[in-house]
């Protein structure tokens, strides 16, 4: 195959389990370049465990994984120079201060006279001020910042965020989330674990879950947000000026009512609202409020979570 | 910069930084043990009697290569151990660095660190006594394959600790024993036959008496046995503990 065609990452009939427990089933997809990736999944699913056996920081039981084409056993060094990973932990090095510890980073891959780049990172993770601060002194949302920068110092084409915004405040989540759309259009490719479904709603391009270390489901964002169309109005009517009318909820198909006055209406399509709301006219009701409620990838998640299997570890 | 001289550096700067507890520490308790063991023993204890060496003299080379080695095995051992338990130890296991340029870094750093501990001592003891220097590279070999042995300990001790106390019990059970009984503070000829041959089982007592005989010019072994023995331990420990960090036992899971 073309190295320009290969997938960013490719991994294949992945296994790997810790003593008893199953942590990933034989899982297989691939990344394509370019792609902003979401992996999601509940606590204990197997995304860390994933992410670790693609940085090399796990061995695996079975399957291969590949980074832009370089196998991460057999071809380890091209493949670790070709990713750059944000683990979940919030670690450090207490003896150095920021600068220090991204030019060890560099040199660790063999960089030299990367100042650069560096101050570019650091001006874009708002972390100039902290330069030459020592590790130690840093709150959380910094020390997670520094660990973002320490992921990208040897600009990979791949780069890989392991729940990089937990526990960290708006501010810098959008700062982060501005930094990483940007390194993406660039063409940077990024897998991102997250458990703010918002983020991976609104970031990823595609989204896999796992559920007990298998891979239940991968999806484009759209198509996962569109594959169940149903909507809710919540209507707000005004008190009826006469007393015979029929309630609502026995007239109107899935609609129940909330509260007094108030009611919830299913419906398979959005094209159904306004003849909904029609039917509500001719039944004499007169509409106060109106407010439609579509399902985000928050309830496709639960959904699927649901109804994907169970397995013992 | 290369992954090994990034890795060198780094790990050099570590223990520099805090140089007062890495470096300053061990040589002022050197310089106590010179004090109290001279003032305590040194009518009592009889070394090298047709060389006229008095035993102030006699300790500084043994007392400068208990801290070589000591400070040797402290370096590569807190170093791992604190990277592995605080987690950052990930940020080279990330990076595309050799398993060689791994092992060689660690173990260089801590060859340096015990080298100035040990050339800490030497110098301070000069304000004191006068330590002849016979053979400098005798002293240069033994010192290097000194630290390299404790070093390779040292990594093979963090790799294996699971917590702090797993260091401390190879240091205090297996390292400060051996040491102490190499002859440190006493010429292993003043011992009774049987202690003499448990000494010559001791591979520290051979970097000692090698080292020693690079200042006096006078082994209590014959100098190409230590440097036989010293040297096959050297590579038999490199070789383990390379293998140990090529297999990822306890660094990758």
């Amino acid at each position: 195959m073309n190295d320009a065609v290969l997938p960013a990452l490719q991994i294949q009939g992945v296994s790997k389990s810790f003593g008893s427990v199953r942590a990933v089933r034989n899982v297989s997809f691939s990344v394509p370049r370019g792609e902003f990736f979401g992996l999601l999944g509940p606590n204990g699913a197997g995304k860390t465990t994933l992410i670790n056996s693609v940085a090399g920081l796990c061995r695996l039981d079975e399957g291969s994984i590949k980074v832009m084409g370089y196998d991460v056993l057999t071809d380890y060094q091209s493949a670790r120079r070709a990713l750059g990973v944000v683990p979940q932990e919030l670690v450090f090095d207490p003896f150095f201060t920021v600068r220090e510890t991204l030019t060890f980073q560099s040199g660790y891959f063999g960089i030299k006279n990367n100042d650069d780049w560096i101050d570019e990172i650091l001006a874009g993770l708002n972390l100039m001020e902290k330069a030459n601060v020592n590790m130690r002194s840093l709150s959380g949302g910094m020390k997670r910042r520094v660990l973002v920068a320490q992921a990208l110092v040897h600009r990979p084409p791949v780069i890989i965020l392991d729940e990089p915004t937990a526990g960290v405040d708006v501010d810098l989540r959008k700062n982060l989330w501005l930094f990483i759309q940007k390194l993406n259009e660039e063409g940077h490719t990024v897998v991102l674990t997250t458990h703010y479904l918002e983020e991976a709603e609104s970031l990823c391009s595609r989204i896999g879950m796992l559920k007990h270390g298998e891979l239940v489901m991968i999806e484009s964002t759209d198509h996962l947000l569109q594959r169940d169309k149903e909507c809710w109005i919540r209507l707000r009517v005004k008190e009826p000026a006469r007393t015979d009318l029929k309630p609502l909820e026995s007239v109107l198909p899935n609609t129940e009512c909330v509260d007094s006055n108030e009611y919830l209406i299913k419906l398979f399509s959005s094209a159904e609202i306004e003849s909904t709301l029609r039917d509500v006219r001719e039944l004499e009701y007169e509409i106060d409020s109106m407010e439609t409620e579509n399902e985000d990838l928050e309830d496709v998640f639960l959904s699927i979570m649901k109804a994907s299997p169970e397995h013992s570890q | 910069m290369s992954g090994f001289s990034t890795l060198f550096l780094k790990e050099s700067l570590r223990f520099w930084k805090v140089g007062f507890q890495t470096i300053g520490a061990p040589v002022l308790t050197a310089l106590l043990y010179l004090l109290i063991f001279s003032h305590a023993l040194k009518n009592r204890i009889s070394v090298y009697p047709d060389m006229e060496i008095d035993y102030l003299t006699f300790l500084v080379p043994g007392l400068a290569m208990m801290s070589l080695l000591q400070n040797a095995f402290a370096n590569t051992s807190s170093s791992l151990a604190q990277s592995k338990m605080m987690g950052n130890i990930v940020f080279i296991l990330l990076t595309p660095i050799s398993h060689q340029a791994l092992f060689a870094a660690y173990i260089s750093a801590a060859c340096v660190r015990g080298l100035l501990v040990a050339l800490g001592v030497v110098i301070a003891s000069m304000f004191f006594v006068n330590v002849p220097i016979s053979n400098i590279f005798l002293i240069l070999f033994f010192g290097i394959c000194g630290g390299v042995i404790l070093a390779s300990l040292g990594l093979i001790a963090g790799i294996w600790a699971e917590k702090f106390d797993h260091i401390a019990a190879f240091q205090n059970f297996a390292i400060l024993p051996m040491t102490f009984l190499s002859g440190v503070f006493y010429s292993v000829e003043s011992l009774p036959p049987f202690w003499q041959m448990i000494s010559h089982i001791n591979p520290f007592f051979y970097l000692i008496d090698g080292f020693r005989a690079g200042f006096f010019g006078r082994p209590d072994a014959p100098i190409e046995v230590s440097i036989c023995v010293v040297s096959m331990v050297s590579i038999f420990l490199s070789l383990g503990c390379f293998s140990l960090i090529r297999s990822g036992y306890k660094l990758r899971g």
